[in-house]
């Protein structure tokens, strides 16, 4: 990022950027700092000061059953939502690569769930899955009872990951087709002449030019998966029936400011902050190599 | 083209119709529910078509969800995230990229840094910080020691306090507080040739009429795609308005009433009014998507690289 033109004054680029940092300080540095001292030490909801307690805060979520069915239940929504979206994705979007007329109609729609706030995709889906109504609970008049998101927590979780991965669509159609568009025409019109079929092109030739795409795709949808499913959960299952739709986000909303368990739930916001700086850290890693190869 | 045979053609174009039907069938959904009455709605199997109630559940859900001064908060919100973000990015970004100063590489770190964090994984230490912003130069003043000095001299003692539940700061400025923004305009303005800069400093240009007359001109998609994208994001946004407005009358956002339009368990399932408000709420990010596609498509993308 080296320039060889550079203004140099005094105060101005201080003054240009003392807003931004002012506000990083305020509601990014420390905040996250103050998080830190609250994990270790443990605070009475009504005041009267904090005790510093060390890895008791830690242990004690560690130790709870309930935590880790939490983890792992995030962590499947975060693969299957992922993973559904990101194919129906490609599949759109390498289909839409082969630009025949009218495709561009198409291309705008795809991009349409961007715009849909998560909480408002998931009051539509609750309709479309609640077990009275008309579309998917018809099936409860031919087989009383097989569809119940209500009380089954399974359903209720397919539910949510399936409305979860209809948002991320849009986003993950926009990358997958500027990727595909840039690669060049020549390489895959070479593939074609070796007689390979549009598929296995897609396989062994797009695939691994996208690669790089693909994976920032594959962390930024598992990051929202961890972040963007509280308003969905909200709004579809409050976490119910029992718990069974409960994730990280989740768990620590309610108990910090339902439970008003700071400490418990500054450990739980620290924990989940090291799982996402730690895959945007692979991230970085990757696009640094990507830098490198090219 | 390559493959042109007729038979891989109708394979596509059943593919994109699929998919097609995909996304549009929640929207469709949304409409047809939106415009039945409640007997309609009820029907199982449920009609595909729309009805002509639409006008009346719009009422209803008016009404029912005080969609009103909500959609004011909403766009006070949204506008406000928007052209703050836009204009704090593109301040720092201009003194990040085009000024030679020490600390100019700590400062690109101190921003970029917040990237990794997304608002909703620390929304627990951004509550506490809500109740009194300044809190943090409270605790630095007291460590200068300078509290006790003004309280010493003038005997007045300082306490800084700005309580931002339920206010408008409160609800926008954690928003401007991220580096989506500035890194969308560095990496535009790390393309301006060097060439410009030196041209605007012969012509005797100061580095302020350099950004206003040369760069923000330039950089006139950008912004729209960096509009399109904060306008979105904030009119969505849920989890943050939800805790840093306790008095929902007067500063909820329409994206908070979602829940409360939702049928009760036990009440009747006048899903036609909810749904019909949703499409409401919808609308705005829609539209804006919709008409600013070829912009902001650019810009999401040029946040990759």
């Amino acid at each position: 990022m080296e320039r060889r033109a550079y203004y140099r004054n005094g105060w101005l680029p201080w003054l240009l950027i003392g807003p931004q940092l002012i506000l990083v300080l305020v509601f990014f540095y420390w905040p996250t700092t103050q998080a830190l001292y609250w994990a270790f030490t443990l605070e009475q909801p009504w005041g009267g000061g904090n005790t510093w307690v060390g890895l008791d805060n830690f242990l004690a979520i560690f130790r709870d059953r309930e935590y880790w069915t939490t983890v792992v239940r995030s962590a499947f929504y975060a693969i299957v939502t992922t993973g559904l979206s990101m194919t129906v994705a490609l599949t759109l979007a390498a289909f839409v690569d082969r630009s025949l007329k009218g495709t561009r109609f198409f291309q705008s729609v795809y991009v349409w769930p961007y715009a849909i706030a998560a909480p408002a995709a998931g009051v539509a889906f609750r309709f479309i899955f609640a077990p009275e109504s008309g579309l998917i609970g018809s099936i409860n008049a031919i087989w009383p009872g097989i569809w119940n998101p209500a009380i089954n927590g399974f359903h209720a979780l397919a539910m949510v990951i399936v409305c979860h991965a209809w948002l991320g669509i849009g986003y993950n159609f926009i990358f997958f087709l500027a990727a595909l568009q840039m690669i060049p025409r020549s390489i895959t019109e070479a593939g074609a002449m070796d007689g390979a079929r549009p598929f296995q092109r897609l396989i062994d030739l797009q695939l691994p030019l996208i690669a790089p795409t693909a994976f920032f795709l594959l962390i930024m949808n598992l990051i929202s998966s961890f972040t963007d499913s509280f308003g969905l959960i909200d709004v579809m299952t409050e976490g119910g029936p029992i718990g069974q739709t409960e994730v990280m986000v989740y768990k620590i909303y309610f108990d910090g400011f339902k439970g008003l368990d700071y400490s418990g739930a500054a450990a739980q916001s620290i924990v989940l902050m090291l799982l996402v700086i730690g895959l945007t850290f692979v991230q970085f890693k990757w696009v640094e190599r990507r830098v490198h190869y090219n | 083209m390559i493959e042109r045979s007729p038979v891989f053609d109708f394979v596509t174009y059943l593919a994109m119709a699929l998919g097609a039907l995909l996304v549009v069938i929640p929207f469709w959904i949304t409409l047809v529910a939106g415009s039945q009455s409640l007997q309609e709605v009820s029907q199982v199997p449920i009609s595909l078509l729309p009805s002509s109630h639409l006008f009346e559940n719009l009422a209803a859900a008016w009404t029912r969800g005080d969609l009103g001064p909500k959609l004011i908060n909403s766009f006070i919100v949204a506008i406000g995230v928007t052209v703050g973000k836009i204009t704090l990015a593109s301040l720092s970004a201009f003194a990040i990229v085009f000024f030679s100063f020490k600390a100019r590489m700590l400062c690109f770190w101190l921003i970029f840094i917040t990237l990794m964090l997304p608002l909703e994984v620390r929304i627990v230490p951004t509550y506490s910080i809500a109740a009194n912003a300044l809190l943090p130069f409270q605790v630095i003043l007291d460590t200068l020691g300078i509290t006790g000095l003004v309280q010493a001299v003038s005997g007045v003692q300082i306490a800084l306090n700005w309580n931002l539940l339920n206010s408008y700061p409160g609800l926008i400025l954690p928003l401007v507080a991220t580096a989506t923004g500035t890194f969308l305009y560095r990496q535009f303005f790390m393309t301006i040739p060097d060439e410009l800069v030196e041209a605007s400093k012969m012509d005797g240009a100061s580095p302020l009429e350099f950004f206003w007359d040369v760069l923000l001109p330039l950089s006139r998609t950008n912004m729209l795609a960096l509009a399109t994208i904060m306008f979105v994001s904030s009119w969505n946004q849920y989890l943050w308005t939800l805790l840093v407005t306790t008095d929902r009358a007067n500063f909820g956002t329409v994206v908070m009433q979602l829940k409360a339009l939702i049928p009760a368990q036990n009440g009747t399932p006048d899903w036609n009014v909810t749904m019909a408000g949703a499409l409401i709420i919808m609308l705005p990010p829609l539209l804006v998507v919709a008409f600013m596609q070829r912009w902001f498509v650019r810009g999401l993308i040029s946040r990759d690289k």
